[in-house]
């Protein structure tokens, strides 16, 4: 990269530049013109009236004009020079600006593929938390910058030479009194300018390393809780907050002193003037129309310079900027990034050895991990490695996928130098996972097919419009040298995943998330995902049919009927809430929730028009009297409250005055907050739960009388707030499980919970609607980072994303490390059964796992290979260290 | 039937006679009501156990298993409670229980049970006595067959 800002924009805008300038140059005569134009109309114009009677008509262009003809045509000539030069200024400035953006872009991206050329140790040294303030915030003033980094001094250098030469040509002694104190500004400011800019630069540091801080306690957040450092947390943030105070203190006191010197200096000229220029007046040797020509220019020579000044200032920041970010995107060993193409060439067929040639390799800090490694891996057999301590296991399996490199030695796939291959086409053969798979923070489908995204592989089918915004789109990214692949484009591979385009794709992924165990999971996570029932009506018709059949099958048998409360319109649910009850429908967002419904306007006037209002107030008070006499004697910190308590410990105190109150004055006389407060708590009460016999028959009756008038007077901006339960419609809002069942477990069945698992399960198998709802727990997002799965399925989700593309050498570290023992071995059969004659390199984690049926074992230590051989060989060895280390797994 | 005939079933269980009310109705409000179809398994022998119960209304049978036959050892009633021991002892149920006609019981969960007793230290002493009455009739039970054993014994061996 550009070591400096100005070879950077020389390099790639030198015509742009050139450009600007030019046309700055062209502008001038204009420019001159506007100024000109006004002395013309006064003094030709509108003064000649009185002087000269004769002046008139004038020619002009063969046209004889008089005075007011000639007074409009001068107008006009002004109003279009005005014009023009507006035009100049305005095409000027969006030139540069474009210019600058074009720039930045070229910057950013240049800077993001750095990043992506990083070898791996770099990420060690290095923190997001600093690569993003950089490639983000730091060059962002840079793109402003660029658009003025040779014309703006060039044009104001040029005023400035003019009127100095302008002055110069008044007298020379007031042309050197005028520029005399030059020197000395252009040798101290840029020297005070340099502790600005050292200052600038630690600024610089120190915002880094805030925003690493940043970064860690996202990150570290879990630690800060659990082990109650916040306030160490808040004073070491403090702390850098102060020095960024002081530095930035610092700056500003001396930036404004250059500002007050370079002021004063300038002011000082102007006494030169007065004091010389009005001494040669006296003596007679200048003319004093002369001196206030000269004054004049002085006082338009000031604008320019300043502007110079200004800019010398930016130019040093941007100087500064430009070298920290570009410094630290430098590093010695970037991977070449004619690794990329996204053209290249499969590696086909993949060569069946993998040869490790004195291959060292040492950290970064020098400790050395493998030392003088010669090996033969084969890519077609399936080879255990075991680490027994020291062993260099990690590395040589990251050196085995590239990704990382050797220090010395050399590793051949084949014919191939592994250090040569294009990246894309390592990237198709080879598959590398570990136990801790990074997740993007997309749908679980997008996660699994991730490995296949090399390359643009389908053009979509683009109308006019989408195809010319695409032609834009490559046009402006070829301007700024950034990619100029199809971001819309369907990246997916469907023929390294084996399938045949998007409609087979499915099968490929139900496939390999059954072969790690994914799929049951895949399947919950669709049954509590939700669908939009337009975009797929196909799907919902078929839940609806589930839901029938669910119905039918509870009418032809009466005892499952104990199982399930299905919804009716006419019926009160007893397994379901209050809330539920009144609703009869799920609540779309936050307006309807149930907690909230004691302060919802509309549910109120609704128990007002029902007569509710007061017995919600007095089953509220007999619910909270129950939790008061039950709970009292907890710890407010136990954890009953949670699990059981309709009332939080924090609040049950302040329950006993009000339902004092109650008691004595009656539930018409209680107000305000304290009313709503006793009327929230009905709404959690579920009948056949709680037992405490306060919504009997007849509330129950009153209750369905209230859901008849919510849903008939429902205000219209509620009306997106609910979707109500239909039985004949699908609900957008509720889980696919809720939709089929479209009823409450009921409470009180022992197993009921199971039972009703394996009716849904008979009839979604019955149905055929399985592979339906693992594509809908596909869709499901697997939240920031995969945060949303547990450990065992964020690891299984990487090993099936590591097999979907049929590497043709399967890489894993530890990759099961987090599955419990037995699914492990499960596991490890299968995917040994899969790759078999492919090559499969897999770190274990037990040496028991190598038993699994690994062609041969390889057994790792102090960073040279201890030995080799089948399972049996070596487990029989006598003093031999797989079999020590079997024997002490015991 | 609601919270408060339970805790007045509660009340009359040996296990339970002692505790206050408003900790018999934590109890009831915390535990689940559970009804069984006849023939339901409760839990079956060898098992690890999750919960006790206690029985609301109908009535259960003890089996034990020997020899791949199930023998029938007691049968449990009203305001019996039962598989206690494997949740204290966090050991295997030592029997099955089965529902003899349809069954109500209370459902206490084990980390539920021990929160109670960690609770209310009272509810702990109450079962050690009951505990402790029932070694002590267990061990005059076994006295008085071993006696008994003995006594057969002399009668085969005279």
């Amino acid at each position: 990269m550009q070591k400096s800002i100005y070879s950077f924009v020389w390099k790639f805008s030198r015509r742009q530049q050139l450009y600007v300038l030019f046309v700055t140059i062209i502008s001038f005569p204009v420019l001159y013109g506007t100024l000109e134009l006004p002395k013309i109309i006064i003094n030709d114009a509108i003064s000649p009236t009185t002087d000269d009677p004769d002046a008139f008509p004038i020619t002009l262009l063969g046209l004889e004009l008089g005075q007011i003809g000639f007074l409009l045509t001068l107008c006009g000539a002004f109003l279009a020079l005005v014009m023009i030069n507006g035009a100049f200024k305005y095409h000027i400035n969006v030139y540069r600006g474009r210019l600058g953006e074009r720039m930045l872009r070229r910057l950013r991206y240049d800077l993001y593929q750095r990043v992506l050329r990083f070898r791996l140790p770099r990420f060690k040294r290095m923190s997001q938390g600093e690569i993003i303030p950089m490639i983000t915030a730091e060059v962002e003033p840079l793109g402003g910058f660029v658009g003025d980094a040779y014309a703006l001094p060039a044009f104001q250098g040029g005023t400035l030479l003019t009127y100095l030469i302008f002055i110069f040509a008044q007298d020379p002694i007031l042309g050197a009194a005028a520029i005399s104190l030059y020197p000395i500004q252009a040798y101290i400011i840029p020297k005070l300018q340099r502790h600005v800019n050292q200052l600038g630069k630690q600024r610089v540091r120190t915002v880094r390393i805030l925003s690493d801080r940043i970064g860690e306690t996202v990150s570290g957040v879990r630690e800060i809780h659990s082990h109650g450092t916040v306030n160490y947390h808040q004073a070491d943030f403090t702390r850098l907050l102060g020095r960024i105070y002081d530095i930035r203190f610092e700056i500003y006191r001396r930036k404004f002193f250059i500002k007050f010197l370079n002021n004063f200096l300038n002011q000082l000229t102007p006494f030169f003037f007065y004091s010389i220029g009005g001494y040669l007046v006296i003596q007679g040797s200048l003319s004093f129309g002369a001196l206030v020509a000269v004054l004049a220019a002085y006082k338009d020579l000031s604008g320019p310079w300043r502007e110079l000044l200004n800019f010398y200032q930016r130019s040093e920041d941007a100087r500064i900027k430009y070298q920290q970010v570009v410094e630290q995107f430098q590093p010695a060993d970037l991977q070449p990034d004619d690794q990329f193409a996204h053209d290249a060439r499969p590696i086909d067929p993949l060569p069946g050895e993998l040869v490790f040639a004195n291959v060292t390799y040492a950290e970064p800090d020098g400790g050395v991990v493998l030392e003088t490694l010669n090996l033969t891996l084969p890519t077609t057999a399936n080879t255990a490695v075991v680490d027994a301590g020291n062993g260099g296991a990690e590395v040589l399996l990251m050196l085995a996928s590239r990704l990382l490199i050797a220090s010395s030695g050399r590793l051949r796939l084949g014919e191939h130098e592994l250090a040569d291959l294009p990246e894309v086409s390592l990237g198709r053969a080879v598959s590398y996972a570990d136990s801790q798979p990074y997740l993007f923070t997309d749908s679980l489908r997008a996660n699994l097919i991730y490995g296949l995204r090399q390359r643009p592989v389908i053009q979509p089918a683009y109308d006019a419009e989408a195809s010319a915004a695409l032609e834009q789109h490559i046009t402006e990214a070829r301007a700024a040298a950034n990619s100029d692949l199809d971001p819309g484009a369907d990246w997916v591979d469907y023929d390294v995943a084996g399938a045949a385009g998007p409609d087979d794709l499915d099968d490929r992924l139900v496939e390999v998330l059954e072969a790690v165990e994914l799929a049951g999971d895949v399947y919950r996570m669709g049954l509590n995902g939700t669908i939009d029932p337009v975009a797929e009506a196909g799907l919902a018709d078929r839940l609806l049919a589930a839901r029938e059949a669910v119905r039918a099958h509870l009418d032809e048998h009466p005892t499952d009927q104990a199982l399930v409360e299905l919804f009716a319109e006419d019926r009160y649910n007893t397994s379901a809430s209050v809330a539920e009850n009144l609703l009869n429908g799920t609540p779309v967002g936050d307006a309807l929730q149930a907690d909230r419904l004691a302060g919802n306007d509309y549910v109120l006037s609704v128990l007002d028009k029902t007569g509710l209002s007061e017995r919600f107030v007095e089953i509220g008070a007999d619910v909270a009297e129950t939790m008061i006499d039950i709970f009292r004697d907890l710890p407010p910190t136990h954890e009953f409250f949670e699990q059981f308590s309709f009332i939080g410990a924090e609040d049950l105190p302040e329950f006993e005055p009000l339902v004092a109150r109650l008691r004595k004055d009656g539930a018409a006389a209680l107000k305000g907050e304290g009313r709503l407060r006793l009327m929230s708590l009905p709404f959690k009460l579920i009948v056949s739960r709680h037992r405490l016999d306060l919504i009997d028959e007849a509330m129950q009756q009153r209750l369905l009388e209230a859901r008849r008038v919510f849903r008939r007077d429902l205000p219209a901006d509620l009306a997106g707030a609910i979707e109500f339960f239909d039985a004949a419609r699908y609900n957008a809002a509720a889980s696919l499980q809720d939709n089929i069942l479209f009823g409450k477990v009921r409470y009180g069945q022992a197993g009921s919970q199971e039972r009703v698992q394996q009716l849904l399960g008979a009839v979604i198998d019955r149905l055929d609607l399985h592979r339906a709802i693992i594509g809908v727990g596909l869709a499901q997002p697997v939240g920031v980072a995969g945060s949303r799965l547990s450990g065992p399925q964020a690891s299984k989700l990487g090993l099936a994303r590591a097999l979907l593309k049929r590497p043709g050498l399967l890489v894993l570290n530890e990759a099961t490390a987090r599955l419990d023992a037995a699914t492990e071995t499960r596991v490890a059969t299968t995917l040994l059964a899969q790759m078999s004659g492919r090559g499969l390199i897999w770190r274990v984690q037990r040496p028991a796992l190598a038993a699994a049926g690994f062609d041969e074992v390889l057994v790792l230590r102090d960073g040279r290979v201890a030995e080799r051989g089948t399972w049996e060989e070596l487990t029989l060895r006598k003093g031999g260290v797989l079999a020590g280390l079997v024997a002490s797994a015991g | 039937m609601g919270i408060q005939d339970e805790v007045e079933l509660l009340k009359r269980i040996p296990l339970f006679a002692n505790l206050e009310r408003s900790k018999l109705k934590l109890l009831a409000f915390t535990s689940e009501r559970l009804t069984w179809p006849a023939g339901a398994t409760l839990f079956r022998q060898n098992e690890m156990g999750d919960a006790a119960y206690i029985l609301i209304d109908g009535e259960a049978e003890v089996l034990v298993e020997a020899d791949g036959r199930e023998i029938p050892v007691a049968t449990l009633a009203r305001n019996d409670v039962v598989g206690e021991i494997a949740i204290i002892c966090d050991v295997p149920r030592t029997a099955t229980v089965r529902a003899r006609g349809e069954l109500t019981t209370l459902k206490i969960a084990k980390d539920l049970f021990f929160r109670l007793i960690a609770e209310f230290p009272e509810m702990a002493v109450e079962i050690m006595r009951v505990l402790a009455q029932r070694l002590e009739r267990t061990t005059k039970d076994a006295t008085r067959a071993e006696a008994r054993v003995r006594e057969l014994e002399g009668q085969h061996g005279g």
